[in-house]
């Protein structure tokens, strides 16, 4: 078990790493210049020279990246060019409407997709089985941004239900706050139930052809207490896991969302580092999102030794 | 017109069959743009702007008086040819990548480490990031996608020549002291055409949404370029009083990646029996 645990974390430590060196060596291809977009066409050489050797672009690459690194084991992520803060801080203000949306989206993503999966595999091939698997297709067609429109222009401008963007005043309630995220979150929870929908099928049809089911159906259990206790359970490791992926990728993946309802979340975050070409944001965003991606993975991984004793031999 | 056994059996199937000929009016529509769509997709008519769909203007005009019909089957060339690059270069680096991954067991956990590493980017979060570095244009693009779904690829066909690498006749034509390139090309290549196949399909519909995604928060192609995102995105603020404008494109793009992947869907049960019974 130990030697699997320091593998496993071994793994990962390398993933970061790689990750560390792509993000920092992108953002340093760019073509553009972020010390002459922030001091604007007037200003002379010297003045560029004095800028960057503040923020330390004027050291050689490999020394920039040593640098920068031991701040980020430190947790120091830099400062933002832009925002005059530090990036840990910005990202720690742009933190709550993300994961709030992030949650609030798999809970609906799961709640939607677990049943609709257990059904499909259920009744599998039956007109049913097929509706849904449609469904969960036509939910991964649908381009996030325009769900959104659509669903600001019925529920938002049509009935009033919602605000039509932003995410209420920054002292507003808890509640007010949810509430202005129920849209966003039914945007992303619809389109992505489409992946937890499959998985679920699939590991429920992979369970509901074993042995013990058979057995469980022959000593005359009810359907339902086959398919919920004896089936469900087994099937569980593979949802669960796609079901904390999703929270991961959605922490990331929740950009076109968060700008179409105006959020002031991560994702906004990184497309205004992006326009404005903020290095140090863009590289601390994408390695903050890119470790809780891992961590999550390692965390499944860990997950699937203890329940599966037989993982750690393979 | 005989068809080959194979593609009979796929078009036998009815959402399959219903897919391809959607993907085919789309494409046709696409290519044959100036004789579909006479009007100039860039023609600006103030007086015109907003105008419901109406015999002159099937689909409506924008907020600046262009025709929506027009710039949705001249955008299609834009937005399919994005997608089918992606869909082509991503195949061929990835399939590259796997291979190699899959085949040299040395050069394995180096090279799906780097894989881990791109793939624990969030997809469109990565993009963007490429996009905003290589700077907007179509070819940037498509390299930004072909950059995000290479690892993809890599991993599906890395997974699959484990597998076949181990097979019996992989063994008698080392034996027979075949070049280690010609096996690769000639023996393994081939048995791993399947899963190739999908991932170009799903590709092609995931890149459809991702231009579309790209263009709308403006990191895209540039704005004046008709594809579908761009529509959208430009017609964004007039939804509220002219709902065509946002509705027929993003129609498009469902309609596009909904056949892809039915296409995708059935390619795989049919190459691969043993699948259809669980995804």
């Amino acid at each position: 078990m130990r030697k699997f645990l320091l593998s496993k974390a071994l793994g990962m430590l390398a993933v970061l790493a790689i990750v560390a060196l792509m993000v920092f060596v992108l953002t340093r291809a760019a073509s553009g210049d972020p010390i002459s977009v922030l001091l604007g066409e007037q200003a002379t050489a010297e003045d560029i020279a004095r800028v960057q050797k503040v923020y330390g672009l004027d050291k050689p690459l490999p020394v920039q990246f040593g640098y920068w690194l031991r701040q980020v084991v430190q947790g120091n992520l830099g400062d933002s060019i832009f925002l005059q803060r530090p990036v840990t801080q910005a990202l720690r203000e742009r933190a709550e409407p993300t994961t709030l949306l992030a949650l609030m989206a798999v809970a609906i993503a799961a709640a939607l997709g677990i049943p609709c999966g257990i059904v499909s595999a259920v009744f599998r091939g039956r007109w049913i089985d097929q509706l849904f698997t449609g469904v969960a297709m036509l939910g991964a067609s649908i381009p996030s941004f325009w769900l959104g429109l659509v669903l600001i222009q019925i529920f938002a401008v049509s009935f009033g239900w919602f605000p039509v963007s932003g995410y209420g005043a920054p002292d507003a309630a808890l509640a007010e706050r949810v509430h202005a995220l129920v849209l966003p979150a039914a945007v992303l929870g619809l389109l992505n139930s489409a992946l937890i929908i499959r998985f679920t099928r699939a590991s429920m049809l992979d369970v509901l052809g074993e042995d013990y089911v058979r057995t469980a159906r022959s000593k005359g259990l009810a359907e339902s207490t086959v398919v919920l206790k004896h089936a469900l359970r087994n099937a569980l490791v593979p949802i669960v896991t796609v079901v904390g992926l999703t929270v991961a990728l959605m922490i990331g993946g929740a950009v076109v969302t968060e700008t179409v309802f105006g959020l002031p979340g991560v994702g906004n975050l990184v497309v205004s580092a992006v326009l404005r070409r903020d290095y140090p944001v863009i590289q601390g965003a994408l390695l903050v999102v890119a470790a809780i991606y891992v961590l999550i993975n390692f965390s499944i991984d860990l997950l699937y030794a203890v329940v599966d004793p037989r993982v750690k031999v393979g | 017109m005989k068809l080959p056994p194979m593609l009979r059996q796929l078009l036998h199937r009815r959402i399959v069959l219903a897919a391809a000929v959607v993907l085919l009016v789309i494409a046709v529509l696409a290519i044959g743009a100036p004789w579909f769509a006479s009007i100039d997709p860039n023609d600006t008519a103030v007086l015109q702007r907003l105008k419901a769909p109406s015999s002159e203007h099937p689909m409506g005009t924008d907020e600046l008086g262009r025709d929506v019909y027009a710039r949705i089957v001249h955008g299609a060339r834009y937005s399919l040819s994005i997608a089918a690059l992606t869909a082509l270069g991503s195949v061929i680096a990835g399939t590259l990548l796997g291979l190699v991954a899959g085949f040299f067991r040395p050069l394995d956990a180096p090279l799906m480490r780097v894989v881990d590493a791109m793939m624990s980017l969030p997809d469109f979060l990565l993009a963007i990031a490429l996009v905003a570095i290589l700077g907007p244009s179509l070819v940037n693009v498509v390299l930004a996608l072909v950059l995000v779904y290479t690892p993809r690829v890599a991993r599906v066909v890395r997974a699959s020549t484990l597998v076949v690498r181990e097979l019996l006749f992989v063994e008698a034509v080392r034996a027979l002291g075949v070049r280690t390139s010609r096996i690769l090309w000639r023996h393994i290549l081939p048995n791993l055409l399947s899963p190739i196949l999908v991932q170009v399909s799903f590709i092609f519909a995931y890149a459809i949404l991702a231009e579309a995604g790209l263009s709308f928060l403006g990191v895209g192609v540039p704005p004046e370029m008709p594809t579908w995102g761009t529509m959208v995105a430009g017609g964004q603020q007039y939804a509220h009083q002219a709902f065509w404008v946002v509705l027929f494109p993003g129609l498009a793009i469902i309609f596009t990646a909904l056949s892809l992947q039915m296409l995708g869907d059935g390619v795989r049960d049919l190459l691969d029996p043993k699948l259809k019974k669980t995804l």
